[in-house]
């Protein structure tokens, strides 16, 4: 059977590394194609970049960062942030990109999904949310709702839907980023990654909250999901790669392990 | 010089990356008189079978390529062009190749629908309910190989490589199969006859243990 897959997350701004904190302040930790090529070669599954660039002039320093990578890292990646058209997405693949993320983009132009998924294939792109946990109510029923721009807008959807729809729409995977465990290293989402991976039939990436290799377990196990993003757990060195595929192995997950050179 | 086939199909780039990190010389060619002279032919792809058949008929590069195989040229399928070698795809129902006989298939999930209830006994003992079969199958998986294959030989049990697709190659005859993945059920990954071989799984983007089969491709 397939592997969990573990994914390292690199926020990118302005062309270096950045580690959001609860979305409020980021801080420059490296050169992004460096931590790409440490952790391919310590054995992560795949990567995940996310371009926070806030000035639209500096967007061009992705593709240069998109295209280091595919030189230098033999595993799929994806790239998202600030993916607005078919053309966008399509300029990140020719770089060397497998697959796109896209997130506000697609709230405001479901469209996008069902374009990139006919234009590219829907392994190709992966549909990333934003998720706060709200009061339950007509419009949200599920209690967890829709943001965009980094979580400063609320849209009014409610998440169990949109990742139905998006679905539908043609997206291959899904990212469940939780603003409120994102940046807390106190645990990923686990009732919101569950309802949505029993919700979807598309691989589920559990995203945000995560600081020890116990909650990437309770992510694969009790939130169901077919992988888990971590990044400032491995970006500060807390843990390395092997560490957590050992954790997880050791606890009886099916994890990729570096067996031949 | 290894030649890579363009029609098309995507992983082009992600292959030509690979070589030349690996220091292989290779030359992307669409014009089928470059991949009959070809010293070694890559035949990548990623997309659907019909689509792939058509671009490769346009061009003229059906023809080039039984030529080349019927000569001797060292033949390199990847995930489509490990798919449309057969000489049929269940994906478009589509006329392919014949390099090899046998088909294309798809894989069936084991259960009809997700609303379907699973038979006792086959619960998850987490969940209550066994996880439904995904398709496409993508992530990593292990490849075992069943029968030694120079293009493999650096294998070890339990390596696994990266895998995206809904299809898999099913050759008519078993002695055509060098390996094998579990999803599911065992099915083919690595499959050919005497100068073609072709794997359903990425070796541009499995790491070290993808890029030796292209290392091992271009020595041999």
């Amino acid at each position: 059977m397939l592997s969990k897959r573990i994914i390292a997350c690199l926020d990118v701004r302005d062309g270096k590394l950045a580690k959001s904190v609860k979305f409020v302040d980021t801080q420059d930790i490296g050169d992004p194609v460096v931590k790409a090529r440490e952790y391919y070669e310590a054995g992560i599954d795949e990567l995940v970049f996310y371009d926070i660039t806030a000035s639209s002039e500096n967007r061009g320093i992705l593709l240069e960062v998109v295209s280091r990578v595919a030189e230098q890292v033999f595993i799929p990646f994806s790239v998202g942030g600030g993916l607005r058209t078919v053309e966008d997405c399509h300029r990140v693949l020719l770089a060397g990109a497998e697959k796109v993320n896209v997130n506000s983009a697609a709230v405001k132009n479901p469209g996008l999904i069902a374009e990139a998924s006919k234009a590219f294939g829907a392994q190709a792109v992966v549909l990333s949310m934003d998720v706060l946990r709200v009061s339950p109510s007509p419009s949200i029923p599920s209690g967890y709702e829709i943001v965009i721009h980094g979580g400063r807008i609320r849209t009014g959807l409610d998440a169990i839907e949109w990742a139905r729809r998006g679905e539908e729409l043609g997206a291959g995977e899904m990212v469940v980023n939780s603003i409120d465990a994102d940046g807390t290293k106190e645990g990923y989402e686990l009732t919101l990654t569950r309802r949505i991976a029993e919700a979807v039939s598309v691989p589920v990436i559990a995203s945000g909250g995560g600081g020890h290799p116990a909650h990437l377990y309770d992510a694969l196990t009790e939130g169901k999901a077919d992988a888990a993003l971590v990044a400032s757990m491995l970006h500060y060195g807390e843990y390395t790669v092997a560490q957590i595929k050992e954790y997880l192995a050791g606890r009886g997950i099916k994890v990729r392990r570096m067996n031949a050179k | 010089m290894i030649t890579l086939v363009d029609y098309n199909a995507g992983n082009l780039t992600s292959v030509r990356r690979a070589l030349t990190h690996l220091g292989i010389p290779s030359q992307i060619s669409a014009d089928p008189e470059v991949v009959r002279r070809a010293d070694k032919i890559i035949f990548p792809g990623v997309g659907a079978a019909g689509a792939a058949m058509r671009t490769l008929r346009e061009r003229g590069l059906d023809a080039a390529l039984k030529e080349a195989f019927a000569k001797g040229t060292p033949i390199l399928g990847i995930c489509i062009g490990c798919q449309i070698i057969l000489e049929h795809s269940e994906e478009d129902d589509a006329e392919c190749l014949g390099l090899l006989a046998g088909k294309t298939v798809r894989f069936r999930p084991k259960l009809p629908s997700p609303l379907t209830p699973l038979p006792a006994g086959e619960e998850d003992s987490c969940s209550g309910v066994r996880e439904r079969l995904k398709i496409p199958h993508m992530g990593w998986n292990a490849v075992t190989v069943i029968q030694p294959h120079p293009l493999l030989a650096h294998l070890r049990p339990g390596d696994e490589l990266y895998f995206v697709h809904s299809y898999y190659p099913q050759p008519a005859d078993p002695a055509h199969i060098y390996a094998v993945s579990d999803y599911g059920g065992e099915f083919p990954v690595a499959i050919g006859k005497d100068n073609l071989f072709a794997v359903q799984f990425h070796a541009e983007k499995s790491g070290a243990v993808g890029l030796r089969v292209l290392e091992n491709f271009s020595e041999q």
